[in-house]
């Protein structure tokens, strides 16, 4: 009978093992993918690296070369009023679409996925189809003058003071749909209790969404952010897609900027050193956002 | 059909002999996707098919070839190069610097390379000496390719200064045509700001401030006078110029819309391929004040270095591509002309005769210089700094005298 307890003991074993055996390999494989390349990005980011990889360290030179270009200047200035404007409308449009949703209204079977369709496309698609409607030779202007409308003016995305505005405008339409639907999620996990409480007390329609409800949202606000501000940050495709960084480079993000300097510009270096910049920029506003949140649900 | 033809290549090459491993097929990375250029370059498969070689074919599109080098990038890092590579100018020599391309010498040397192809051109061709790329043609850059009729109508004779290419500007605006077809992408801008900066500093100026960068020579007050010929230039484009492809650019010239546009010479591929004949439908000429110079890029063809020695798939292709009949049947299909001045130009229509002439002229002259804006002048990261700067005075957002301090201290990071 010294068998049974031994076999227990090694079915117990193997049962706490196998989990992390089956996640070991995924484990190594972001270790390396992941945190190993952007160690290697870091390392980079100091050598002299122009088409392939050189280990031949050269100080901060690369990051004093970057904050002197102006075009990276550019860039940055440029992802600020994208992300701010992106992060901000979504999320004023998404929260109004999903509270007018959520009004118990006819039809929402069918408004929802309406409203969600533009999240399935690619933001190729988006960005090729906003490059039309807004080209003022065949698009919104070029319409409006056949109808009759000749003083209508809209070359925005011509025009270099104002393209990166373009680029929100299909952005916005592109995730402002999602956004509802994380927001829809979120009211709609609202304890009706609560509601018919409040609403005995006599509180009136305002105050029960800003007292009650949108506070109760704050996790749909953040991973709303969250979502939002790495799409932001990322933005490469649409932009390519709908001006090509230009006219000029009036619409270039970090994004496209490091993709140029890294693989077509053969200026490795550079490329590396604006990544770290943005690493350390998402870095900078993610982890206290996430730190504090997280705290305060414990 | 393919593996089956490579199995029984390749078990012919092991009957034949235990040591040459090496398949008979070459792997060519190119970026000669459209109907001429896919055309074209079927003569040069059917070429080596003839001889027994199998022609791997490994099209990246995207003109320009930038999509290409990123894939070559992989492939290289990889340890698994093509045969042979589509390249231009200072790619070449960067590469070569890694030591990543095969020794040409012995298929330059047999077939006399040397004498026939302009020095300039050698300079990319050869590195330290050592032949390196095999080069397929010569485009030019510093072209106006003009409507006839529209010229005609407005009584405007072909433009030999800047003075008659403003004044000729000045008519055509007036006449409500828009005077000049300019697509918007900074390559586009670029290019046709090499010809304006040849034309008004004149070739020493060009050599000194887009192919040496001397700095003082790029803050100078030729430099800043040339961008304000740019923005002259920039005043006749029509306002919906950004983003534009080259090829709508010149369909809007073809159609009576703009009457000229500054491009090189591919440009004349559209206007055949819409049926216009030159000199009746349409105008080839230099850009005023560059009768003299052509300024060039050329497709050339790298062989990358399969394990330290030059496969002879490696020199039939090359001494293929050298050969005269397919430069000749190339490039009349192409727009460009022959990469080596013997070539004789009775295929070649009115254009192509005087590219061929223009060229042959200029080489003896010393007047062949590299377009910085196709990366003949400069490396990748220097001729992408000059397109940040010039695109953005294209596009309004500097004025000339800080599109010009720009342009040092663009250089400057970039070097």
């Amino acid at each position: 009978m010294a068998s049974a307890p031994a076999q227990a003991d090694f079915k117990t074993r193997l049962q706490n093992l196998i989990p992390k055996l089956v996640l070991a390999p995924s484990l190594a494989v972001i270790f390396l993918f992941v945190y190993g390349f952007i160690i290697f990005t870091g390392y980079l980011s100091f050598t002299d690296s122009r088409i392939l990889p050189s280990f031949n360290l050269v100080g901060f030179e690369n990051y004093s070369k970057l904050f002197r270009l102006s075009h990276w200047t550019t860039s940055i200035t440029n992802l600020a009023i994208f992300a701010s404007l992106y992060i901000g409308i979504s999320t004023l449009i998404g929260l109004s679409l999903a509270t007018f949703l959520d009004q118990k209204i006819r039809g929402e079977g069918l408004l929802r996925p309406i409203y969600l369709y533009p999240m399935a496309l690619s933001f190729i698609v988006t960005g090729t189809a906003w490059k039309w409607l807004l080209d003022p030779g065949i698009g919104l202007e070029h319409t409006m003058h056949l109808w009759g409308w000749t003083s209508f003016h809209f070359d925005w995305i011509k025009n270099s003071d104002y393209a990166i505005y373009t680029v929100v405008i299909a952005a916005v339409w592109q995730s402002s749909g999602f956004v509802m639907a994380m927001f829809l999620a979120g009211l709609r996990g609202i304890d009706n209790e609560i509601l018919k409480a409040a609403q005995m007390d006599g509180a009136g329609n305002w105050q029960m969404y800003r007292r009650i409800i949108l506070p109760q949202l704050r996790p749909a606000f953040l991973s709303a952010f969250v979502i939002l501000s790495h799409l932001a940050v990322k933005s490469y495709d649409l932009v390519i897609a709908l001006t090509g960084g230009g006219p000029g480079r009036a619409t270039e993000l970090p994004a496209t900027f490091m993709y140029s300097y890294t693989f077509t510009r053969n200026q490795m270096g550079i490329g590396a050193s604006s990544a770290v910049i943005m690493l350390m920029t998402i870095a900078a506003i993610m982890v206290p956002y996430l730190y504090a949140e997280l705290r305060e649900k414990k | 059909m393919k593996l089956i033809k490579q199995l029984k290549l390749s078990a012919a090459a092991l009957a034949l002999s235990a040591t040459a491993a090496a398949a008979a097929d070459v792997e060519v990375l190119h970026w000669w996707t459209s109907g001429g250029e896919a055309a074209a370059l079927n003569v040069l498969k059917n070429d080596l098919e003839g001889q027994g070689i199998g022609w791997m074919d490994m099209p990246v599109a995207g003109g320009g070839g930038e999509a290409a080098m990123t894939v070559l990038r992989a492939r290289v890092t990889s340890g698994n190069a093509p045969t042979a590579v589509q390249m231009l100018g200072f790619d070449i020599t960067d590469w070569a610097k890694e030591g990543a391309l095969a020794n040409l010498n012995d298929a330059a040397a047999a077939n006399g390379w040397d004498a026939v192809v302009p020095e300039a051109l050698q300079k990319f061709s050869k590195y330290e000496g050592n032949w390196v790329a095999a080069p397929v043609n010569v485009h030019s850059v510093n072209w106006v390719w003009a409507n006839k009729k529209v010229f005609d109508d407005n009584n405007i004779a072909v433009p030999t200064t800047w003075e008659e290419f403003e004044a000729a500007m000045a008519t055509l605006k007036a006449a409500g045509v828009t005077p000049i077809a300019q697509g918007g992408q900074p390559w586009q801008e670029a290019t046709l700001f090499d010809s304006v900066v040849m034309a008004t500093g004149g070739p020493d100026f060009y050599q000194k401030a887009l192919i040496d960068l001397d700095p003082e020579a790029l803050g100078s007050d030729t430099m800043k006078q040339a961008f304000d010929r740019l923005g002259e230039i920039r005043a006749n484009v029509d306002d919906n110029f950004s983003g534009r492809d080259w090829n709508l650019a010149t369909a809007m010239v073809i159609n009576g819309e703009a009457a000229m546009q500054i491009m090189g010479d591919w440009a004349k591929g559209e206007f055949v391929a819409a049926g216009k004949v030159p000199d009746e439908d349409f105008l080839c000429f230099r850009f005023p004040g560059t009768q003299d110079q052509v300024m060039f890029n050329a497709d050339q063809f790298a062989m990358f270095d399969q394990g330290g020695v030059v496969s002879p798939e490696q020199a039939a292709l090359a001494t293929a591509i050298m050969s005269p009949t397919f430069q000749s049947a190339f490039n009349v299909v192409k727009g460009s002309v022959p990469a080596r001045t013997d070539v004789p130009d009775t295929d070649f229509d009115a254009c192509g005769k005087k590219g061929i002439a223009d060229l042959a002229a200029s080489s003896s002259s010393g007047n062949l210089f590299g377009s910085l804006a196709q990366g003949y002048g400069a490396p990748a990261s220097i001729k992408n700094a000059y397109y940040d700067v010039v695109t953005a005075f294209f596009n309004g957002s500097f004025d000339s005298q800080t599109a010009t301090e720009e342009l040092v201290t663009a250089i400057e990071i970039a070097q």
